[in-house]
């Protein structure tokens, strides 16, 4: 099930979700990491990022909305703590970058092209949860494009922006990242999300607002990645809400070449290497020689 | 640390609305000490995506029990698990009650459920010392027997004084600390935030050591995602997240930056 996603060697389709993972030594006594099609680290800016208030999750229907606020040791701190340990495994290693300006992601960018054993990058333009930035570039086609067209210019590793879902026509986001140079986009972010206490009428969490994720979005993503690959010819990462082989699968069919299982690490930690034994058995019992073959094989 | 398939033996109400699961689950037990938790998937719990969290309330002999309260969606499912039953947890997670420096006249302070993890230390130490347990009514007042027949000396107290002293668990441990002059008792304590904040702003106070097992809404248990995460001090003065999964989730009381 080997693939190349933008460059980036992948021993089959199935990364683990920024956010939903740590920075891999959390789940490595539950997980067996190189196992995994890659590991996507979670979002790191410049400097140390203490994020939002508690609470900062709540369980709803179908899901969970969290509101971490992006809570991280920055660039120095994550590969001082961090890479050492990745670097043992034979799985590619994305770092999800993120900044409170234009700014702070072109500098994180660059300060990654030195660091040894780095797969790539993706770029968090669609995290609903700081005020800081993210979704604002997620939601605007001309600031996604020139934000990823300045980070474009500071960075030699495969770039991967991920895509905020809630935005009308995502193929034009799609298209975008590929003309300002995007190696894949992957897809999709959080959905921006609330709930409130109606005995206190108070919002839940203390950001007010947070970003759903879990099995209630997955529909929303295959459809948000079914037009993003139709809008693009780079390779798109298909994610949101995936908790078995068949979820996967509908992303691969909608056209992603890769998919990445995110909040059902949180369920079942061994949802990720289910998703990737199921996936192989399906491709052969349907007699495909390659996962490749089935991207974007939908039947319309 | 691993996941296990649990075979649930007996699942039972032990007073009030408490009840005890018990579970076979060599390979958790086998590993685990006083003051740490497993990460419970609840069976049948449809459109749920995070475990629950419990402290461990025995470890023995392949057998690993918690006790607990429905108190939500969670627990009410819980409710139906029947022996026989496979209930898929990750364990032990977390760190003990440190218990090197135990001394010779420990103090417990157990509020509710709280009383699980006191209970399984009391068991693990050859000290007998004085636990308080507290609630709001005898419903809440769980483990006495535990107590007892390991030699300890129990106080109970009651919000509405339906059994032992009427008032707030704190208010007996006053009491008792001040016939403990010149003695050192160190703390442990497991229940709701506002007691545990009491019981440790006491012990700070008086420069006596205390224990404190925090209960948060988790969501890997792991370390992971950063839901359960207290404000602490460090040992530079820096005050910062811990994660009371991973870091605690016993976290002494000196440290711990309450919320105003």
């Amino acid at each position: 099930m080997c693939v190349d996603i933008a460059g980036i060697k992948m021993k089959n389709p199935v990364m683990v979700a920024s956010g939903t993972f740590g920075y891999g030594p959390e789940y490595a006594d539950l997980v067996d990491i190189n196992r995994l099609g890659a590991i996507v680290v979670k979002g790191i800016c410049l400097d140390r990022w203490d994020g939002n208030n508690v609470p900062r999750m709540i369980e709803v229907r179908g899901g969970l909305i969290n509101a971490i606020g992006l809570q991280g040791p920055g660039v120095d701190g994550f590969v001082e703590s961090y890479m050492p340990f990745l670097r043992q495994f034979d799985t590619p290693v994305i770092v999800n970058i993120w900044g409170r300006d234009e700014n702070e992601y072109e500098e994180v960018a660059a300060r990654f092209d030195d660091v040894e054993g780095m797969g790539g990058l993706e770029l968090n333009i669609s995290c609903p949860n700081v005020k800081e930035g993210g979704i604002a570039f997620g939601t605007d086609l001309a600031m996604a494009a020139d934000l990823i067209g300045r980070v474009r210019k500071r960075t030699s590793l495969p770039l991967i922006p991920k895509l905020a879902p809630n935005v009308p026509q995502v193929g034009l986001f799609a298209k975008a990242a590929e003309d300002a140079g995007a190696d894949a986009v992957s897809l999709i972010n959080t959905l921006p999300a609330m709930v409130i206490d109606v005995e206190t009428r108070r919002p839940v969490l203390t950001n007010r607002v947070g970003g759903l994720s879990g099995p209630a979005v997955h529909p929303v993503a295959v459809k948000q990645v079914w037009e993003a690959a139709q809008a693009v010819s780079i390779p798109v990462i298909g994610m949101g809400g995936i908790e078995t082989a068949e979820d996967a699968l509908e992303f691969i069919i909608a056209g992603a070449a890769a998919v990445a299982v995110g909040t059902a690490n949180f369920t079942d930690p061994t949802t990720v290497i289910n998703v990737i034994d199921g996936m192989a058995a399906y491709l052969q019992r349907h007699g495909f020689a390659s996962a490749d073959e089935l991207v974007g094989s939908i039947c319309e | 640390m691993q996941i296990e398939k649990a075979i649930v033996r007996t699942h039972e109400l032990v007073g009030g609305d408490y009840r005890e699961l018990v579970l076979d689950a060599s390979a958790t037990a086998a590993g685990s000490v006083p003051g740490q938790f497993v990460h419970l998937r609840v069976p049948r719990l449809d459109g749920s995506v995070l475990r629950r969290p419990f402290s461990i309330y025995r470890a023995r002999d392949g057998r690993l029990s918690i006790l607990y309260k429905t108190v939500g969606r969670g627990t009410k499912a819980m409710e139906a698990i029947a022996p026989g039953d496979t209930v898929d947890i990750i364990g032990p997670l977390g760190n003990g009650f440190p218990l090197d420096e135990i001394g010779e006249n420990p103090v417990l302070v157990a509020g509710g459920y709280g009383v699980a993890p006191l209970s399984f230390l009391a068991g693990e130490v050859a000290v007998k010392g004085t636990v308080f347990i507290g609630g709001a009514t005898q419903r809440d007042i769980l483990c006495v027997g535990d107590f007892e027949s390991l030699g300890w000396t129990v106080q109970i107290t009651t919000e509405d004084g339906s059994l032992g002293e009427k008032g707030l668990v704190t208010q007996a441990l006053d009491a008792w600390l001040a016939e403990q002059q010149g003695t050192a008792p160190v703390h442990y304590a497991c229940g709701p935030d506002g007691m545990l904040r009491a019981v440790g702003d006491r012990a700070v106070a008086a420069g006596h050591t205390a224990w404190l097992s925090l209960d948060k809404h988790m969501g890997c248990g792991v370390g992971a995602c950063l839901a359960c995460v207290q404000k602490i001090r460090g040992a530079d003065g820096r005050v910062g997240w811990k994660r009371v999964c991973k870091d605690g989730p016993i976290f002494e009381a000196s440290v711990i930056e309450w919320d105003a």
